[in-house]
Parts: C-alpha cells; structure tokens; sequence
C-alpha cells in the first residue's frame, strides 16, 4: 500500500514541470502540451484522494477535467492553426499583434 | 508489494518523460515523450484501482489529444521552428520561481502526511460493485448537471474550432 502523500508529490512534481514548460519555452505546441501535464497532474491528485477516501467523487471530477483537456486542445490547435496561416511562426514572441 | 514497485515505475517514468517534453528541441520527440507520460499516469490510476480512468485516459488522451497534436505538428513545418531559440530570455527566472513552487509543495504535503492516516474503519473496504459501475452510477445520479454541461462544452468547442479552422469564403470579406 503506498502511502498517499507520495501519489500528491507526483502530482505536484508533474504540476511544477508543467508550470517550467508553460514559463520558458517559446515554441506555442510544447506550451500547450505542457498544460496538459499540469491537468494530468491534477488528476492524480484527484484519483489518488478518490482512493484514499474509499468515494467515487474524485473520479467522477477526473472524467470532467479529462473533457475540458479534451476541449482546450481542439480549440487551442485551431487557434495555434488559424495564427499559423497569418504569421508563418510557432515562436510565442514573434505573435504580438495584441501586444499595446 | 506489486503496488508499490508499480508506482515507483510508473511515477518515476511519468515525471523523466514529463521533463523530456519541456526540454526537447524538436516538437515531435515532445509529442512522443509526453505520450510516454499520459501512458504512465494511465498506469498510476490503475496502481490506485481507477481501472475506468485509465481506460478514460488511454483512450481519450492518447488516442485522441495526442493525435490531434501530432497531426498539427504535421500540417505546421517544424524545420524553422527546430533552429530558433527554445527558450525565453528569462528562463533562470522562472526555473528559480517554479523551484520555489515544488519546494512549497514539497513542504505542506509534508507537513500534511499525518492526517493521511485514516482510522481502520474507514481505510480500505472492497467496493461491492465494479469501479466502472460507481463512477457511472455517480455520473448519471449525482453529477447528472455537470455532466450534460460538460457535453454542452464539447459542442462549443467542435464548433470553435470548426470556425477557428476553416477557410474564410468570398463573401465573407
């Protein structure tokens, strides 16, 4: 039996990666994927309470962060698509048309 | 026992190809290294007995998401994009600030891990029905409002990104 706190020390270390990830990189695919790993994150999270509290709640929760995943990338590649067709670039720095 | 070694497989496999994904220069070994991550945490949810969610997340991550933004990495040329710079100017900054992140919550959840200790009553009772059968019972029961939301969310996206997508027609302009 592994002790719940190691299953939330994942969760976090895969949260904080994703968090590097969305900071420093410059490339707008690697950016999207890693917020994927920060809701991955959160479904450990939430799976691992869900086991450990003996209820069905967590899981219940992890399908509906699951669905807006799903959701994000489909609308975020078409925007990542639609702004590629204009400016030619995947550099989140060369995108600065809203930029004041 | 069996438990145990798992999760340490799994959890380590997840979090090495997890940093592989941020710090690959091609986006396509990005893509493979982060499927190597959705499979891991697919088999974390199985050590912890969620065998629908891992279904949920094979299926819908990895064969659908993933998919998706391999198929994206296709129709956009990655050859410039390999031999730019990959990194902000301000990277230090943000490794240090996101150090200063894990650390935290490195520390609560260690400071936490006492009350993870339930009494024995409570602490694991074998589930009369299957994992599948409950979440879809507390799916259809319970959470029946979240859940046709949710489906209302779905449509909205398919329709946002059918019009983020398509070419703009004459009469448009």
């Amino acid at each position: 039996m592994v002790p719940t706190h190691y299953y939330l020390i994942v969760g976090a270390a895969l949260f904080t990666i994703g968090v590097i990830g969305v900071l420093t990189r410059r490339n707008i695919m690697i950016i999207l994927m890693s917020i994927e790993l920060m809701m991955n994150a959160v479904n450990i999270n939430l799976i691992a309470f869900s086991s450990h509290l003996q209820q069905v709640t967590g899981q219940v929760f992890a399908i509906f962060v699951i669905t807006v995943a799903a959701a994000e990338a489909a609308v975020g590649l078409g925007i990542v698509i639609a702004m590629f067709k204009n400016k030619e670039t995947m550099n989140i720095n060369e995108i600065d048309l809203m930029k004041w | 026992m069996l438990e145990t070694v798992l999760f340490y497989v799994f959890g380590s496999l997840a979090v090495i190809s997890a940093l592989l994904v941020i710090t690959r220069h091609n986006v396509v070994h990005s893509a493979m290294a982060l499927a190597v991550t959705l499979l891991s945490v697919a088999g974390i949810f199985l050590t912890l007995q969620a065998e629908f969610l891992a279904g949920v997340q094979v299926i819908v991550y990895v064969g659908g998401i993933l998919v998706l933004f391999v198929f994206v990495i296709m129709l956009i040329s990655v050859n410039r994009a390999i031999t730019e710079r990959q990194f902000n100017r301000q990277w230090m900054l943000a490794t240090l600030t996101a150090s200063v992140l894990i650390i935290e919550f490195a520390y609560v959840i260690y400071q936490g891990k006492d009350s993870f200790r339930l009494p024995p009553a409570v602490a694991p009772t074998i589930p009369v029905a299957g994992n599948t059968e409950l979440v879809g019972t507390a799916l259809y029961t319970n959470y029946l409002l979240p859940f046709e939301i949710a489906s209302i969310l779905l449509l909205v996206a398919i329709v946002g990104a059918v019009m983020l997508s398509k070419k703009k027609t004459q009469t448009e302009d």
